[in-house]
């Protein structure tokens, strides 16, 4: 993903770039297709077709409009989710926490939606995607400066915080702000203003039939964005720079003179801040109100993706896909073949572990033998 | 290769373990009236609410030419996308499970005219009006809950009686008020200690909590409790048995789950209200709007079993029948909250 060049040096600067380029692109892909293979023993192990089942699986995700519009609609959480767990590894940091924090920066979405009936859409929209990020930024500056000041574990206070937040925003919705006279633990719907738009309605207009029904809409679109800010922060300005020195060599970052602690709680705040983005999809494009409990595992499941990933932005982005796909295909599969739910949560498991350690060992035997086998740098940062 | 095969080797076997708790659903046909039916959080298995609903479905199924096809949602948009591909793939009647689904059952049932959509426990909202595609099932719990109120207030030796919610909510009121009321109408002089195990949906699985109430409960003299907390009251009933207490079940018969100590249950009849709702599509005489299950629609009761047969005696079962009657003739006013 690095671009060649003096910034780049950093991440690569053990092998020529474009042997390089080639592995960090065949491993994973070599990866995914073992692990389709492993996926289809399991299916023919409990007695189903395995090329039923992943034509339904493909049929799910790839056979219609519809099918592909879910899939840029499930990968768009994750997107996020994943971009903020890769940022923060680049400084160093395992930031776990996404979860508590997409939840806090949905609710604060939610709640400044409504503290906000009569505001026009040019003004509601923005402040609602900045009070998404804030709310995320603000539940992750907390470990960040734990962190930062006294040395915490970032990992413990993450998840420590994940409690807090699903607590937090489960008693807030109930007692407070639930809508009156309703059973469903969720806030009153948000005004119109702030909903960001369906894609449907512009497909249509160029001759793509995807259905008025199919929730995807902007916020993907945003999540471009976040992919491309992402990589732009972290090799084009200074502070990505520093996030990327401090997480290579802490001691040596401090001896250039670089603000450790200052640049922890940047890189804390940014990354609670792509997971608080996960509103601008939950609450601005889909819902359009807080449901308690909405997200069954969305920040979790961005570990994975950033994992997939090797913690690049753009690596993010393909891998969500990935997790879209299966995500689509999964639904198709439970509603349309006898193969168990339960088994298609195998399979996605499986296809996380054979990524990740099959990316591992495709790298090092496409590298060749001039490497002796110790694990590098870069294989650590993947794994 | 070998390495692989050692990977490989284990999944295949593991999968093998699993591989028995699964009977096939239907085959592909094109007539056939096909019902599908999608679970709440906790699904197939749950020995409670799911379960109650997919008994339903699996008699209907064994009654009348039925095909049918069930799951639970993994993520939570895949409830409303779900429902979508039910309807786009031709099924006659789909069926939710539980109150979660009212958000989308309101919107798919709109760009789907055809198709007929019923929602246990449906969440409806003030003067809502619902399209003719789409029944709400919902329950007179306090009906139920009036009846082994009865049966509390003439069983109780020391004059007080408990009610332990799960979530602090007004389905749940239901339970309380109509529990309350009956407990007061066979014994006025009766005292009622009411506890909540929380405000979230967690307060409905969370035995320990459950305990720790009742046991403060029983501490105080109150000789029987009512449970309305799903998992949690499994820890009420785990309470009744240790203090040689009483204690009365929910939604599905759980009689069994402590013998001698289970007094009754308050039994919610969601498998006859799924009965009814594909019936009713099956020949022809669907219809939307709220369809409500009481005592007199045989949508909710209290078990009797062999369990606790010894436990109630005659008089007390001629209490609760008149009682029975007596709502039925709506000559006894059930209070809801």
């Amino acid at each position: 993903m690095s671009p060649p060049g003096a910034l780049g040096t950093i991440t690569r600067a053990r092998k020529s770039d474009g042997a390089g380029k080639l592995v960090s692109l065949l491993s994973p892909l070599v990866a995914v297709l073992a692990a389709f293979l492993v996926g289809g023993l399991v299916v023919a192990a409990i007695g189903e077709s395995p090329l039923r089942f992943y034509s339904v699986l493909f049929r799910g995700a790839f056979g219609s409009v519809d099918g592909i519009g879910l899939v840029l609609f499930n990968a768009t959480p994750l997107i996020f989710a994943g971009l903020a767990v890769a940022f923060a590894f680049r400084s160093g940091l395992f930031n776990i926490g996404g979860e508590g924090q997409l939840y806090i920066g949905s609710f604060v979405c939610a709640w400044a939606a409504l503290k906000m009936p009569g505001a026009p859409a040019v003004l509601l929209i923005p402040v609602l995607i900045l009070a998404s990020a804030a709310g995320g930024a603000l539940w992750a500056a907390i470990p960040g400066y734990l962190k930062a000041r006294f040395g915490v574990h970032e990992v413990i206070n993450t998840i420590m915080m994940n409690f807090i937040a699903v607590a937090l925003t489960g008693y807030l919705v109930v007692e407070i702000f639930k809508e009156p006279g309703q059973m469903t633990p969720q806030t009153a719907v948000i005004p119109v203003a702030g909903e960001l738009p369906r894609l449907a309605g512009f497909f249509q207009s160029i001759a793509v039939p995807l259905p008025n029904a199919n929730p995807l809409n902007a916020s993907f679109l945003i999540a471009l964005v976040a992919v491309w800010l992402a990589w732009f922060i972290l090799y084009r300005t200074t502070l990505g720079y520093e996030i990327r020195a401090v997480g290579h060599n802490t001691s040596a970052a401090e001896y250039a003179g670089i603000n450790v602690r200052r640049t922890l709680v940047m890189a804390m705040l940014l990354s609670g801040a792509f997971a608080g983005l996960v509103a601008t999809n939950e609450i601005m494009g889909f819902r359009h109100r807080f449901l308690d409990n909405f997200s069954s595992g969305i920040g979790f499941m961005g570990i994975a993706v950033a994992l997939l990933g090797r913690n690049s932005p753009l690596g993010v982005l393909f891998a969500a896909l990935l997790f879209g796909v299966l995500n689509t295909g999964a639904l198709e599969v439970d509603i349309f073949t006898d193969v168990p739910r339960e088994l298609i949560l195998v399979v996605q498991a499986v296809t996380i572990i054979l990524v990740v350690v099959g990316n591992e060992i495709v790298r090092r035997r496409l590298a060749g033998g001039a490497q002796k086998r110790r694990p590098s740098k870069e294989g650590l940062e993947a794994s | 290769m070998r390495k692989l095969t050692l990977l490989v080797l284990p999944l295949v076997l593991l999968s093998l373990v699993g591989a028995g708790c699964r009977q096939s659903t239907p085959s592909q046909g094109t007539d056939a009236f096909k019902v599908g039916m999608v679970f709440d959080v906790g699904g197939k298995g749950d020995k409670s609410f799911n379960d109650s609903a997919y008994r339903g479905l699996l008699r209907i199924a064994d009654d009348f030419e039925i095909e049918h096809t069930e799951f639970e949602p993994g993520q939570d948009a895949d409830r409303e996308t779900g429902l979508r591909k039910l309807a786009q793939a031709g099924f006659d009647v789909i069926i939710g499970v539980g109150f979660l689904f009212s958000d989308s059952m309101r919107s798919v049932s709109a760009d789907y005219p055809d198709v007929r959509f019923a929602c246990v426990d449906f969440d409806v909202r003030q003067d809502e009006v619902l399209p003719d595609n789409l029944a709400g099932l919902v329950f007179r719990e306090e009906e139920g809950s009036f009846l082994v109120g009865v049966v509390a207030g003439l069983k109780s030796e020391t004059g007080r009686v408990g009610f332990i919610g799960g979530m602090d909510v007004p389905l749940i009121h239901r339970f309380e008020a109509g529990f309350i009321a009956g407990a007061k109408h066979a014994n006025p002089a009766v005292s009622v200690t009411v506890g909540y195990a929380g405000s979230t949906p967690q307060a409905f699985a969370d035995p320990a909590k459950g305990k720790e109430l009742a046991m403060l409960q029983y501490g105080r003299g109150v000789d029987i409790i009512y449970h309305a907390s799903g998992n949690t009251g499994i820890g009420v009933i785990e309470a009744a048995r240790e203090t040689g207490n009483f204690a009365i079940g929910v939604d599905s018969n759980q009689n069994y789950m402590a013998p001698g100590h289970v007094l009754t249950s308050m039994v919610k009849r969601v498998d006859n209200a799924v009965y009814a709702v594909i019936l009713a599509a099956y020949e022809n005489r669907f219809e939307g709007g709220l369809r409500e299950f009481g005592l007199a629609e045989d949508g909710v009761s209290y078990a009797m079993d062999d369990y606790n047969a010894g436990l109630i005696s005659d008089a007390i079962v001629e209490a609760v029948e008149a009682a029975k009657a007596g709502i039925i003739a709506q000559e006894i006013d059930v209070p809801r909250e």
